[in-house]
């Protein structure tokens, strides 16, 4: 008699469990579905790519046209130029972004070098302001310095008679890769050094007396010691921006991006944006935005297989 | 242990502390800058005077720039989104992660990699434009909040952060019979608090900073926010100018010191925007640099 009994209150509690359980979906419901229409819905926007979309258009009523739109730039050579161009553009800051992504571990460790406490605290301190501030401001504050009728530079080089004209720092099509880039590490740097102090603290300081025994000065213990305590670190990232080659966001480059400039500022993601939203060419852009997408997720992946493969740890 | 100091070490010093002490003004110094011209004498401020301290001190360009046209309504655009962005984010984040940590959710393997799964893709800026179109949000001023539901990266902070809490707490509290909803409230939020305040803090300096949804989703002026509106007028002198003739104040003053210039509004309005991040900054800096340890530590 005991026996069924035990069984049967198993069962009830079972079943409190999967009400519960029902009750727990039915209360993160309205998330799910906000994941629902806000991530996954869009991802049926892909099939305008297929068809001759116009917009204000039912999807239906255009024409069928396959892979057209993903071909098209083999064939028209303006396109093809654009495409060209643009990836040109995207991959020489991602490529400058990467080349100097050492520059954070860099200023971590010299910054490590300074013994006042106080100093170092202000300096870190104070390097990550720009990295909370918008695009927009960063732009006024540019605007505010390189500016040609009021830039303080200009002002500065004026005054002491160093030119007798203003300078067009803005205003040209030179040097714009180095200038977005220089933008970029003034509002970065010293936010993505953050990560590297903190994995210099988590660096066994036995290795350093260890070091100091064996007659190691400051230099080697650096070279030594901090440096490969950091590069897992290092990997890690870079393994990161090589999934994120394609995608170098577009507000910093929409903001700076001027008739002279965009010849060299326009990166794929604000292509995209003037041919669909701008130019109404919204059948191409998706075709555009749809392959970008696509080789960003091989890319990561093939990122994360290569990190499994060297050091036995996946990045995500 | 303090060890001698070489020549090549003392040198390494000297070059070290100088180049972090540059690095930081030149970080700093244009904050300070576009303040002392914002509250200096407008007539100097024209002529680019006003270059390492402030002289005419005056605070009128920020009485006047309430009065500019359009001015205090991007600035209500930009302090509510902040606001409202801010706290959905937070139950984004922390009630589906808190729902999500218990093993008997129905069908919780599936639905949490659907979320999670979110991360990896992006439909792209014209799929999601024409998705956003049928849903009425173009020129909806939901379309600044909305999107806050959908936080994944948040939302693993705030499972890994629960499943860490002994259940004990929360068993005490289900023999009372508190049901999901009073344990969420009364029990898991008040003891998440150190990452709540963490994923506050970025979302609310994100929504403050946010610049791009203006541009994609609205062209109506009542909707645009104060990056946006600050935008335009570095963008166009035109505006600019626009701004200072509608303004009867402006023209009304002649005093040349305290007259809005473009110059001054430019100053002015891009300080005013600053003014939050840097204020906020000093109080919230631990947050800040928790967020970024937070973020290392995989998902």
């Amino acid at each position: 008699m005991v026996f069924p009994k035990n069984i049967n209150k198993k069962k009830k509690h079972s079943t409190a469990k999967e009400i519960g359980g029902k009750k727990l979906f039915l209360m993160t419901l309205p998330f799910l579905i906000a994941t629902f229409i806000f991530s996954y819905v869009p991802l049926f926007g892909w099939s305008f790519a297929f068809f001759d979309y116009k917009a204000g258009h039912k999807l239906l009523d255009t024409n069928f046209v396959g892979l057209k739109y993903f071909l098209v730039p083999f064939s028209n050579p303006i396109l093809r130029d654009d495409i060209v161009r643009v990836l040109r553009n995207t991959l020489v800051m991602s490529f400058l972004g990467m080349a100097t992504s050492i520059l954070p571990m860099i200023f971590a460790i010299f910054l490590g070098e300074i013994s006042s406490k106080r100093y170092r605290k202000a300096v870190q301190t104070l390097t990550t302001i720009p990295h909370f501030i918008s695009w927009v401001l960063v732009y006024s504050v540019v605007w505010s310095l390189f500016s040609i009728n009021d830039g303080l530079v200009n002002n500065v080089l004026l005054k002491f008679g160093l030119i007798e004209t203003p300078i067009a720092f803005l205003g040209t099509s030179k040097n714009v890769w180095i200038t977005q880039w220089a933008y970029g590490q003034w509002k970065n740097l010293g936010w993505n050094a953050i990560l590297y102090i903190s994995a210099l603290t988590s660096i066994d300081t036995e290795l350093y007396e260890a070091a100091e025994i064996d007659g190691a000065g400051r230099f080697s213990k650096m070279l030594y010691i901090t440096v490969p305590g950091l590069l897992p670190t290092f990997f890690v990232l870079l393994m990161l921006s090589i999934g994120n080659l394609l995608n170098n966001g577009m507000e910093q480059y929409y903001i700076f991006q001027t008739a002279m400039n965009k010849e060299y500022i326009e990166v794929l993601d604000l292509y995209v944006y003037n041919q669909g939203i701008q130019g109404n060419n919204i059948s191409y852009a998706t075709a555009v935005g749809m392959t970008k997408s696509i080789i960003s997720l091989i890319l990561l992946f093939t990122a994360n297989w290569f990190s499994k493969l060297v050091r036995g740890d996946s990045i995500f | 242990m303090r060890r001698k100091l070489t020549v090549g070490s003392a040198i390494f010093n000297i070059i070290n502390y100088t180049f972090f002490g540059l690095f930081t003004i030149i970080c700093i110094f244009p904050f300070y800058y576009i303040l002392i011209n914002s509250i200096s004498d407008n007539s100097l401020v024209s002529m680019g005077r006003i270059m390492l301290y402030p002289r005419g001190i005056h605070i009128e360009n920020y009485l006047s720039a309430f009065k500019i046209k359009n001015l205090p309504q991007a600035a209500w655009i930009s302090l509510t989104r902040t606001v409202l962005g801010t706290l959905i984010s937070i139950i984004s984040a922390s009630f589906p992660g808190y729902t999500l940590s218990k093993l008997e959710f129905w069908g919780r393997k599936f639905w949490y990699r659907f979320i999670v799964a979110t991360m990896y893709f992006s439909a792209g800026i014209i799929p999601v434009y024409v998705t956003y179109k049928n849903l009425g949000l173009i020129n909806n001023y939901l379309v600044y909040i909305l999107p806050a539901l959908v936080s994944p990266f948040n939302l693993i902070l705030c499972k890994t952060y629960i499943e860490s809490i002994p259940p004990s707490l929360e068993e005490s509290a289900e023999i009372d019979g508190a049901g999901y909803l009073r344990r969420y409230t009364q029990i898991i939020f008040p003891l998440i608090k150190p990452i709540i305040a963490t994923i506050a803090v970025f979302a609310a300096v994100g929504q403050w900073n946010s610049f791009m949804d203006t541009v994609l989703y609205t062209s109506r002026t009542r909707l645009f926010t104060l990056q946006y509106t600050l935008y335009l007028y570095l963008r166009e002198a035109s505006a600019l100018a626009e701004v200072l003739k509608t303004n009867p104040e402006a023209a009304a003053n002649i005093d040349p010191a305290t007259l809005l210039t473009p110059t001054s509004v430019r100053f002015t309005i891009t300080m005013l925007t600053i003014l939050p991040i840097l204020f906020v900054y000093p109080f919230f800096q631990k947050y800040f640099l928790k967020g970024i340890m937070i973020g290392a530590v995989k998902g």
